[in-house]
């Protein structure tokens, strides 16, 4: 019955459940299953009929972790759609919250999903109370670095998750500069911290390396996640408004997410951190490469490991721009651009924590959205993640049963799938014929 | 070159908690990643999270004195699933606006009778969707709610409170 393309609705921010089947026979691996679990709820179709000004809000409830990427990726193509152009001061705003994003939601993966992995142990709740210990410190490290991304969140958009401050045109509510004195010391502060944790993940010897291709977004005049054209590892550029048709969704029967390949050659992909790394280091921020250089160094890099280097490598990034923008920033007094509603259709298209977010909306001359979609990073990576765990389990067959489970996930969190894809799993059912 | 376990479990009693997320955007699950900034040494010290995956992998259902649920119920599996949950508890707290109120993942209990597309039912029909999306005490009784999306802080750290001094646990 349905063959091919069924792409509705791809609103899901996939944490939750997934799962892992894999089959062997022969000593080879003959099928493998990254299940996504998670149970969809049509907000695509929700918000269908509704007002375009309430949809923002509404669509960042897709994901409570990237709240921020879905809102700025819903506004962005609203406003296109209307044609908009927001104020010089809305853009860096935005991205200075988009810092704030980046800091806290790569500092969760990193030390609370990752950490453990990388010490040995299940949990954090296992590391000593002893604060000598190294990883007490580290843990204690990551509180900190939240907490600056957390707070520098709630100063300019009003809150970490769900903000209320951004809206269609510009920001109900703009920050009161005297507090980013203060902002500015505590990055500053954290900084050491930031770099210490460059370093652990760095060091890690984990090694999985398939040849992938990748996707980000790029800006020529700097790293950036939000303006930007898609590229990829062969320097093909594709606008915004063309990412769609770049891409081919594939049925996954068994998932609840689709999965997707290039629409060309049919070949997967991979979009987050290590992507951007790959494609874009050389636009970091000048005093992130002076600290770092050694490090930016392994990029370009198919060590799927090494995306959490990369992400390690954007919390400082973020550090390092949000303190500039800060020292510079002279926030004036405006209000959001409103214009009497148009009929149009307006593509979103930013770098979410996990990788490219694609929003688009078509709405009628009365304001009322008519046709919504969204591509999510972990729908995009899902058939990269199956291949990946293929070349593992064909490579490691010889190892215990325990083993090759811990070390799958290992992998599929060092992909970050979204919070709880990189805990809340991972039931494999282990089937050898 | 790290010690991995504490080496000196406290013995004294704890509040023993489960974590659970259901059908959501998790932001509450995210929020409490974030009290812990501030809160960890005071919480770890009081409370033992004895099933929370988002924090860990060896997770027991068994025995909790509290559960603390997010996230409405859209599937017959998660209907068992919080059913044993229910179970296992001497308390549950709903948590967030999905667990509480249904919504927003209820969402679609406004057009899933009438107006399914051919794409919707596709969905419908390969995985175990049920009928309607419910919220949390619809399936189960629910001792206490933390309303809102994300869950309201104040009324968390009371409930907190309440079942800490419950079970006389300082």
């Amino acid at each position: 019955m349905h063959q091919g393309d069924i792409t509705i609705d791809k609103i899901s921010k996939i944490e939750g459940t997934a799962a892992l089947k894999v089959t062997i026979e022969g000593r080879r691996v003959k099928d493998l299953k990254f299940i996504i679990q998670d149970y969809r709820r049509f907000y695509t179709e929700a918000v269908k009929g509704k007002p375009f000004i309430a949809a923002p809000s509404f669509l960042s409830r897709i994901c409570g972790t990237c709240s921020v990427a879905h809102l700025f990726a819903a506004l962005e193509a609203i406003e296109k759609s209307q044609g908009i152009e927001n104020t010089e001061q809305t853009k860096v705003l935005r991205r200075l919250a988009y810092d704030a994003l980046m800091i806290r939601d790569h500092a969760l993966h990193l030390y609370f999903f990752v950490l453990p992995d990388l010490l040995g142990i299940d949990s954090i709740l296992d590391i000593s109370d002893d604060h000598n210990d190294p990883a007490h410190i580290l843990l204690h490290d990551s509180f900190d670095i939240k907490r600056i991304g957390t707070d520098l969140s709630n100063e300019v958009i009003g809150a970490a998750i769900h903000a209320p401050y951004p809206t269609v045109g510009g920001f109900l509510k703009l920050p009161n500069q005297t507090n980013f004195t203060s902002l500015i010391s505590r990055l500053e502060e954290i900084r050491p911290k930031v770099l210490r944790g460059i370093n652990l993940f760095a060091e890690w010897d984990e090694v999985l390396v398939r040849n992938s291709d990748y996707l980000a977004l790029r800006n020529d005049e700097r790293f950036e996640f939000i303006e930007g054209e898609v590229v990829n590892s062969n320097g093909k550029r594709v606008p915004e408004e063309q990412f769609h048709d770049f891409l081919k969704s594939v049925v996954i029967p068994y998932s609840h997410a689709e999965g997707y390949v290039f629409s060309d050659t049919h070949e997967d992909y991979l979009v987050g951190s290590l992507a951007r790394l790959n494609l874009n280091s050389d636009k970091l921020h000048p005093r992130t490469k002076g600290s770092m250089a050694g490090f930016i160094k392994i990029f370009p890099s198919n060590n799927i490991y090494h995306n959490n280097v990369a992400q390690a490598i954007e919390i400082l990034h973020c550090v390092d721009e949000a303190i500039d923008i800060m020292q510079s920033i002279v926030i004036r007094e405006e209000k959001p651009i409103r214009k009497p509603p148009q009929a149009g259709r307006g593509v979103g298209v930013i770098e979410a924590p996990r990788g490219i977010l694609y929003h688009m909306a078509e709405i009628d001359g009365t304001g009322m959205i008519t046709d919504y979609d969204v591509i999510v990073p972990t729908a995009q990576n899902q058939i990269n993640i199956e291949n990946d765990l293929k070349k593992f389990f064909n490579e490691n067959l010889h190892k215990k049963q325990e083993d090759l489970k811990f070390e799958a996930e290992k992998i599929i969190r060092t992909y970050d799938p979204c919070m709880s894809c990189a805990t809340n799993f991972l039931t494999i059912e282990w089937i050898e014929e | 070159m790290f010690e991995s376990n504490k080496d000196s479990q406290d013995k004294k009693k704890k509040l023993v908690i489960g974590w659970f997320s259901f059908t959501c955007c998790e932001d509450s699950t995210i929020l409490f990643t974030e009290l812990l900034n501030d809160h960890y040494d005071e919480w770890t010290k009081v409370m033992e999270f004895r099933h929370i995956h988002a924090l860990k992998t060896d997770n027991k259902l068994e025995d909790l004195d509290v559960a603390f649920i997010e996230g409405a119920v859209s599937s017959p599996t998660q209907e068992k699933e919080v059913i044993e949950i229910r179970q296992n508890s001497k308390y549950v707290v709903a948590i967030g606006s999905c667990a509480c109120n249904g919504l927003p993942s209820a969402s679609r209990n406004e057009f899933a009778d009438e107006d399914l597309n051919e794409k919707i039912q596709w969905y419908f029909d390969n995985f175990d969707y049920s009928k309607k999306v419910r919220k949390l005490d619809d399936v189960i009784k629910v001792d206490d709610n933390v309303d809102g999306c994300p869950m309201n802080v104040d009324t968390f750290f009371s409930v907190v409170k309440k079942y800490l001094d419950l079970f006389e646990i300082t």
